[in-house]
């Protein structure tokens, strides 16, 4: 199992490693729900909410289930499936018993089954033979990290939409890569705070 | 054999805890969809108001199968609906949002919820129909000949659309009607090769004869206005040929009650077709004209009529007059350059009807 401090790895997956700017995973969302900083924070919380929980579910089964019963080799297809089922339910929970988010957050769920960095961090848990505790505060860190890029984004695409004199050619997903490569400069400024494999 | 085993009993747990979730969690009894203030649909809540609808052969028009992206599925929703979602936004203009307008696709039915839908969508059912004859016009737009199977026939005004139904799909695609009304158990469409269209291919590659269809219609406020006595002014483009030729054929069957003149665009004289009908048109009646503009003729074309934009032939031949009702079908572009040309002309902007497609 690995060892390292569960903060570090929570700071790691926010700022160092982040998994948008850094590993380029999450693009569709990144690139098309980045127009309007509301939509964006609405997806960004989705994305957490989602991300973590689909962890924490999905840690127990694969070393409690998988790994005892050396079924490993079905873990994909276990994981996407946890995690459509898992949206399912969320997205009728919410609908029960709190209506009013409905329309504010409970229309991306359906978009996130979809989102790669759901999987990604499910497989990066189990690549890195994270414990649980790790496991949750880097769920939780990784989506942190992705919906503040996605909010940075759309706080500039904003601004951009209304001062911004944007190159024709450069419209719509153009700009939106300019504008993450920056941002992925930006955030190498973190690297030489923590290390991590 | 384990993973085959282990893969198998998550899949039944998983399933059988989202079938017990849905039976306690998705549970909203019995919704009344009131229509028009008069119609009533008694349904079992929890899926959208396009399904509902579908299920109760009331057939709004809708071409991405309910997914958000066409916008085709407009109507009006007096209570019921609950907040606009960002999905619809984009669709539906600010005015409209204040008087309730929504996109059928998205308003999950999940209490009593009234609506407003116009008579003519009322009117719009499902047609089944054999294909009698495929013919080519240019190299690229096909003339099709259906029969009206079931009912066993059709009631439209001259101009309005119908919804082809893509086989084994929920995708629908709509063509103008290019025949005359009077003609009620069979219809005509003509249908443009879009590269990369999903319909238009289906149409050129696959459909054969005696294929059966399913068609949705008519649909569309784009129609002749038989109340009025303004003259007339027809722009077509390509496919735009197809509701202002039915429009002709209607007039024509009137004896040309009305002065009609009809522009129609190409680019070079192979792209031209019904020259020959429309001519004969020509011929027969003194206040009917035929105008076709080529943009860009070929030396072989050997062309001695217009040439230019569509919009340049109407700006050199249209006599300025303020009694003109404009009829135009074609693309955007085509059509935004037309309107500007006709209101210099004199034409007022609500006698310009459009379908741009």
């Amino acid at each position: 199992m690995n060892t390292t401090n569960p903060l570090t790895i929570l700071i790691a997956s926010i700022f160092t490693h982040n998994i948008a700017l850094v590993y380029i995973l999450g693009m569709c969302p990144f690139i098309v729900i980045s127009k309007n900083f509301k939509t964006a924070l609405g997806m960004g919380i989705s994305v957490i909410f989602v991300v973590t929980l689909t962890a924490i579910i999905n840690w127990p089964i694969y070393w409690k289930i998988l790994v005892p019963a050396k079924a490993e080799i079905v873990s994909y297809l276990i994981f996407i499936i946890v995690i459509a089922a898992t949206v399912q339910l969320l997205e009728m929970m919410i609908e029960k018993f709190f209506p009013p988010l409905q329309s504010s957050f409970g229309i991306f769920l359906p978009l996130i089954t979809v989102n790669c960095i759901v999987l990604a961090v499910c497989l990066f848990m189990v690549l890195r033979k994270y414990t649980f505790i790790q496991t949750v505060f880097y769920s939780f860190g990784t989506s942190v990290g992705w919906a503040l890029a996605i909010i940075i984004m759309a706080a500039i695409k904003e601004k951009l939409s209304l001062v911004g004199d944007i190159p024709k050619g450069l419209r719509g997903a153009g700009i939106t890569m300019i504008i993450a490569g920056l941002l992925a400069f930006a955030f190498m400024g973190f690297a030489g705070m923590i290390t991590l494999q | 054999m384990t993973p085959i085993f282990i893969l198998n009993a998550i899949l039944v747990v998983i399933a059988i805890l989202l079938v017990i979730a849905e039976k306690f969690l998705v549970t909203y009894g019995e919704c009344k969809i009131t229509i028009n203030k008069e119609k009533i649909l008694t349904v079992l809540g929890g899926d959208t108001l396009l399904n509902y609808f579908a299920q109760y052969k009331i057939f709004i028009p809708s071409a991405c199968g309910g997914k958000a992206t066409c916008g085709y599925c407009k109507i009006e929703v007096l209570s019921g609906a609950g907040h606009i979602m960002p999905t619809e936004e984009v669709f539906i203009p600010r005015q409209d949002r204040l008087k309730g307008v929504r996109l059928a696709c998205q308003v999950k039915v999940k209490n009593d919820v009234e609506v407003l839908i116009s008579p003519d969508l009322l009117a719009a059912q499902e047609l089944k129909v054999t294909v009698l004859k495929i013919k080519d016009l240019t190299q690229d737009i096909k003339h099709v000949f259906l029969r009206v199977d079931e009912p066993s026939s059709i009631k439209f005004k001259a101009g309005q659309y119908v919804q082809f139904r893509i086989p084994q799909t929920d995708e629908f695609r709509a063509y103008s009607i290019a025949s005359n009304p009077s003609q009620d158990n069979a219809i005509e469409l003509i249908v443009r090769l879009v590269p990369g269209g999903l319909c238009s291919t289906y149409i050129h590659d696959v459909l054969d004869v005696n294929d059966q269809i399913t068609l949705t219609g008519p649909f569309g406020d784009f129609y002749l206005r038989e109340d009025s006595t303004r003259s007339i002014i027809c722009i077509g483009g390509g496919c735009g040929m197809a509701p202002i030729r039915s429009i002709l054929m209607h007039l024509a069957q009137k004896n040309m009650p009305r002065r009609v003149m009809y522009f129609f665009g190409a680019r070079s004289k192979k792209d031209l077709f019904f020259s020959e009908e429309l001519l004969a048109l020509q011929q027969r009646f003194s206040n009917f004209r035929y105008v076709p503009a080529l943009s860009e003729p070929k030396p072989q074309d050997n062309w001695e009529g217009e040439t230019g934009l569509i919009t340049q032939a109407v700006e050199r031949m249209m006599p300025v007059n303020g009694s003109t009702e404009a009829y135009l079908c074609g693309p955007p572009p085509m059509i935004d350059a037309s309107i500007k040309v006709l209101t210099q002309k004199g034409v007022q902007e609500i006698y310009i009807y459009y379908d741009k497609f």
